[in-house]
Parts: structure tokens; sequence; C-alpha cells
């Protein structure tokens, strides 16, 4: 009888209640279609994290703080008989896609057909575990993307990839056809800085060990070993790939595993700077990281574990500041929900002050008539959120089907707009669950005052 | 003037007085009243506009509180109880009939007459049987399913007497019932009140200025400035 008097009373006010439904629905609108863009965007991110750097990475210990300086000096030996520990693991194991090394490393590339040099950031992968990396899309959120050829090659380790940005420095905007690349302008005799004497004379050197296989243009490539001896060797740009941000796309050069280890070890043993591990699903992420970091204490290995997160750090932010807005406008609908509804009811209460005082003088207590107002709260914001949370789902799926890209701030290329519409049932709950909530507790303040009327002043009522 | 004390009595005030503090403007509308109210009868309280009636009605029916005194109502001291404990005895024991007649709009005839009902939790099957029945000996069977606002005024009325009765209380408290209608529905509620009351044993207490409701009563209580100024049996002058 409650629920039945509680639906008549909203019907029987059909305007007020349509406005303060479409009130809490629009405000779901508004939460599901922010929260499923920020999700979107997080599981996005989350990809693109993964597809580069995997879940889990294993470092030398203190690699992370201080490897960036002499990465040669923080290798993991005896690295193939730990990724073969840690596949053969049985905990591990079944939450695994990919495990391969890689070595990171930072030095000169030169193109010495124009006299040109660059410092870089090298990382060298295992290119069919970088293929199998790439291919990562737990979420789906990639589907609508086209993937370029790999451009690293198992057969041929000299074989790289380029910056976009570094292309253009060094002068490879013509050999690769890069588009958009502005003409290059020609330094004035003064200025321009005699190339690297070191590298020159050692590319002459080292020319004559190239790869008749190997196409594209060539750059050369000096770096420190471990033993701090210069090392040059030639790397050929199959292509050049946006990197996202500037600072990166001007620096990264990716080149085969092999290559990598020569280059940072020479003639020493070669070693991987990090393990990455890539696992099916990121939700295994924190129980491997807990098995990793438990092997190593047992085996007494001085090696540490890092997530995605800590590698990327754009992730967190990214994550944060949508989390930031998300809880903003959060806010900003609560604020509207939670004062449509107290008008709402609490103009109710003042229309059936009456018949308030005549069902408290039939016998129904005080918490009995809070209980009602309560109720009709609480099938309000169940109205509204569920025709919100249905609305948004709507309108997401037909803007999905809309094709629309943008370019993300920091991307260098336009990626598909879109708004997460699987995967994304708990958001939908919680924005309804909180919406249902907040009109509930809205109608607890009208509900109150009802409960409190006295019963002679109610029936007088007019 | 003070009323003798009946051991048969459905109400009694003991030096009851009721004073309304309105903003610091203090109102006695009740002053030491003593007398009972007699079981299973017609009572009317009449009097003059602002003399008192309705705050004895209202204190009678256990939805205001006398200031002083002690008010008995069905045999129980009704000041001392607790407000849940003060809704669950007017839910078991006393009903009301309004001027307005009150009811729910919300509800058809048939669910504000099964409303008492639901509140006192009587089972389905019982609730429809009693219902129906009370529909039944008001005349409204056919009604059931409309709402008040598809009602005429005696109709309303009806439905307001079948709800008041419909939980046997023992007490039915009528304020100006006959006020809103005409003259011959008047009538009519009139004698149908007549008619439950003997059926079913309940003591009915107006308040009235309707000298047609008060033709019937069997005791009268005139009430002049918030005092008992006369008490006689049966309703003529």
């Amino acid at each position: 009888m409650l629920f039945k008097i509680a639906v008549r009373n909203i019907r029987r006010n059909g305007r007020r209640s349509v406005v303060t439904l479409l009130a809490i629905a629009i405000g779901a609108i508004s939460m599901v279609l922010f929260g499923e863009f920020a999700a979107y965007i997080k599981t996005a991110l989350e990809t693109n994290a993964v597809e580069k750097v995997g879940h889990l990475t294993v470092f030398r210990a203190g690699y992370f703080d201080y490897g960036a300086g002499n990465p040669a000096a923080f290798g993991i030996d005896n690295y193939r008989h730990i990724m073969r520990m840690l596949q053969e693991d049985p905990q591990i194991k079944p939450k695994l896609n990919v495990i391969t090394p890689t070595v990171s490393l930072t030095g000169i590339a030169g193109n010495f057909s124009i006299d040109t040099s660059k410092t870089f950031l090298g990382t060298g992968y295992v290119p069919s575990d970088r293929d199998l990396l790439l291919r990562w899309d737990q979420h789906g959120v990639m589907s609508r993307r086209v993937r370029p050829p790999s451009g690293l090659s198992d057969r041929d380790e000299s074989l790289g990839i380029v910056g976009l940005g570094l292309a253009r420095v060094l002068g490879l905007c013509e050999p690769l056809k890069l588009a958009g690349c502005p003409p290059r302008p020609l330094p004035a005799v003064a200025n321009v800085a005699p190339p690297d004497a070191t590298i020159t004379a050692m590319s002459r050197i080292d020319a004559a060990d190239v790869a008749p296989a190997a196409t594209g243009p060539r750059l050369d490539l000096l770096a420190a070993t471990a033993s701090g001896a210069p090392n040059v060797l030639s790397l050929f740009v199959s292509r050049a790939e946006p990197q996202g941000a500037r600072e990166l796309d001007e620096n990264v050069i990716l080149m085969n595993f092999g290559l990598a280890q020569k280059l940072l070890y020479g003639r020493a043993e070669p070693k991987a700077t990090a393990i990455v591990l890539q696992l099916h699903q990121t939700s295994d992420m924190g129980s491997v990281r807990t098995r990793l970091e438990q092997l190593f204490q047992e085996k007494h290995l001085d090696l540490e574990v890092r997530n995605f997160a800590d590698r990327e750090p754009f992730y967190k932010q990214a994550v944060g500041m949508f989390g930031a807005i998300f809880l903003f406008i959060a806010n900003i609908v609560g604020v509207i929900v939670l004062f449509t509804v107290v008008n709402t009811m609490g103009m109710s209460v003042v229309e059936r002050t009456n018949e308030i005082g005549t069902a408290r003088a039939m016998g129904v207590r005080r918490s009995g008539i809070r209980r009602l107002f309560i109720v009709e709260g609480a099938i309000l914001g169940a109205l509204g959120a569920t025709v919100g949370v249905g609305m948004a789902q709507l309108i997401a799926i037909l803007f999905n089907r809309t094709g629309a890209t943008w370019t993300p701030p920091g991307q260098a290329a336009r990626v598909p707009l879109e708004v997460m519409t699987s995967e994304v049932g708990g958001l939908l709950l919680g924005i309804w669950v909180g919406l249902v909530v907040l009109a509930t507790m809205a109608a607890a303040f009208p509900a109150n005052r009802a409960a409190r009327l006295k019963v002679v002043d109610a029936l007088r009522h007019v | 003037m003070p009323s003798e004390i009946r051991s048969d009595a459905v109400v009694q005030f003991r030096n009851v007085s009721k004073v309304y503090d309105d903003e610091g403007l203090r109102v006695t509308a009740v002053k030491g009243v003593t007398f009972d109210i007699p079981r299973n009868r017609f009572a009317m309280i009449v009097g003059p506009s602002g003399s008192g009636k309705t705050t004895l009605l209202n204190l009678v029916g256990c939805i205001d509180t006398p200031t002083t005194g002690q008010l008995s109502v069905c045999g129980q001291d009704v000041g001392r109880l607790t407000d849940n404990a003060i809704a669950d005895f007017r839910s078991r024991n006393i009903a009301f009939v309004f001027q307005n007649f009150n009811l729910l709009p919300v509800l058809t005839a048939y669910e504000n007459v099964e409303y008492p009902l639901m509140l006192l939790g009587t089972s389905g099957p019982d609730r429809r049987r009693q219902t129906m029945a009370m529909l039944e000996s008001v005349g409204l069977v056919e009604q059931k399913d409309h709402r008040p606002n598809q009602l005429s005024g005696g109709q309303k009325q009806r439905v307001a007497i079948a709800r008041a009765l419909v939980k046997k209380p023992s007490l039915v408290l009528a304020d100006e019932p006959t006020a809103n209608l005409d003259t011959r529905t008047g009538a009519e509620i009139i004698a149908l009140m007549h008619k439950v009351q003997e059926e079913h044993s309940v003591s009915f207490v107006f308040s009235t200025h309707d000298p047609q409701l008060i033709s019937h009563a069997d005791e009268t209580f005139v009430i002049r400035d918030g005092e008992l100024a006369e008490h006689r049996a049966g309703g003529s002058n």
C-alpha cells in the first residue's frame, strides 16, 4: 500500500514529477556519458601503456630510479634463466601473455650523409615479442585502429624505427617519404658544428660491416658500453612513427634487442636492462606482482618490479585528471538533484498537509509518514536514474557509430573518439545507486518535516 | 457545571484544560472540564463557534493533548502514552469522520476503506471480506473502484463512515459531518450513522451545530467559553 500510495502521488503531480525526473535523468546522462568517455580514455591509455611496456617490468634493483644515468651497469644477469623461471611458475604461467627482455640505452644518432646528429633514447625489443605485445587489446578499444607494419625484424637486427621528430631532425623526411615535413633550412656556414669526429671516424670503419640485406636510410648510433668504451653500430630506418609527445618524438629509436645489446655491452656478456611481462588480464597484475616479489625474495634476486602506471606517469595523471573532472560533474549533478527533489517533495508536503493529518489521525506513526515521502523520493530517483542511464547508453551507442576522431592532448595523431559502452556496468550501477541514494536522502528533509507536523495543525491546513 | 461520574464512560475528562500559546499569546480553549461521555451512545458536543468543542473533540481523539488534567479514553489514560503508543491507540480504538471527508485522493473508495485494516495488520483475505462488507453496508459496492473525485459529497461521507467503522473502533468522532452536505443527504448520513451505531455498538461523539443532527443525540454536552455549560440526555432543547 505504501508503494502504491507513493507511486500514485508521483503520478498525481504529473508535470512536477516529470520535471524532477528530467532533472535526475539529465544529470544521469551527463554523468554516464562523461564517465564512459573517461573510462574509454583510461582504457585506451592503459592499452597504449600495456602494449608498450607490458603490465609489469622487472628491473635490477635501483634501475628505475638511477639506471637512466648508466643503464649498462644495471643490466640483469642471467635474464634468460629468470625469464624461464617466471614462465614456468604455476601461478604466473596461466596469466602470462608475453614475457620478453628489453634493453634501454641512450646515445647519439648521426646521419652523416647530411652531417647531422642527435641524442637518442633507445629501446631494444625482440621484434616478434614486440608484435605480440602490440596485439594486446583486452578491452577491444583498439579495434578501429589501423596497425602499421612492425618495422623491426627477427631476421635483420639492423632494422629500426625512429620517432617522427627524430626522423625530421636527422633529415629522413625525404628518404622515408614522410608527409608534413617543413623544408629543411640551410644553416649558416659559420654556425655549422662539425660532426662528431669520433662517430664519423667509427662509422666509416663500421660501414664495412653493414648487412647488405638492410634497406632504408642509415643512421649511425654511438653509445657507451658498460666498460665506458664508445661503440658505434648502424641502424637502417624502416619507418618513422609518432610517439605521442614531442619530447619522445624527437628522441626515440626502437631497435632490435640484439643490436641494442651489442651497442650497450659490446663484446661483454650481453644482459637485459628489463624483463617485460604482459598479462592476459590487467586485473591479474596485483597477484602476479606479489608472486614476482615473493619469488625474488625467496631466490635472493636483487630485482624490483614496476607496473605500467609507474613507468608511464602520464597514465596516472590523466586518470587522476579525468577522475577529478568526473567528481566535479557528479557534485554539480548531485546539488541539482538534491535541490530539485527537496523542492518537489517540499511542495508535495505542503499540498498534502491535510492528508498527512488524516493519516496520522487514523493511526499512522510519524515514521510511517516519513517512510512514505522517502519512498516517493527513492522512486523518483530510481525512475529518473533508470531513464537517464538508459538514454545515456543509447546516446553513447549512436555516438560511437558516427566514427568521430580527435587528437588528444600530447598526441601526434588523430584517434577514434568514443565512449565506452561495455565493461562499464560498475560505473552505470554506481551512478544509478548514487542518484537513487541522493534522491532518497533529499526526500528525507521534507519527509522529516511532514512527520513532525502536529496532527491538529495538519488537519486544520487548507 | 460538572456532570456526574459514570462507570460505563468511554471518555472521562477530569479537570482537563487546554491552553494554546500562540507566539506568547495564551488562549485557554478548555477550562478545567470534568465530565464523562457514556459508551455506545450518540453524544453531541455543541456550542457556538470558538466555544472549544472542536478542541474537546481533538482531545478525545488523542490528536491533541491536555495542558492539565486527566483524560481517559476507552479506559486508557492517554496523557501517559508516547507518540507511537498514541498513534497505535488511535489506530485500534478511534476513528474519525471529518466535515471535509478527508479521503485519501489517490486511493479508490475500496482502498480508502481498506487502509485502516492495513494499518492494523489484518490479513489480506480478512481485509477484503471486511472492506466489502462495510462498503455493502453503506451502499457503495458499485462505486468501490471510484476515486474520491468521482464521488458525490454524500458518497464521500459514506466512504468516510465505512473507513471509520471497518476496523470496529470503540469510538467514532465526527466533526460537523453534515456541514458540507445538503439537507437530504445530511439526513441520509445521519440515518446511516444511526444504523451502524446500532449494528456495531459503537460510541459516536459529534461536534456539531446542525440541529437536524442534534435532534438525534442520546446525550448532549453544551460547551460555552471552554466550559461545560450544560449536559442533558437526548438532543432536544
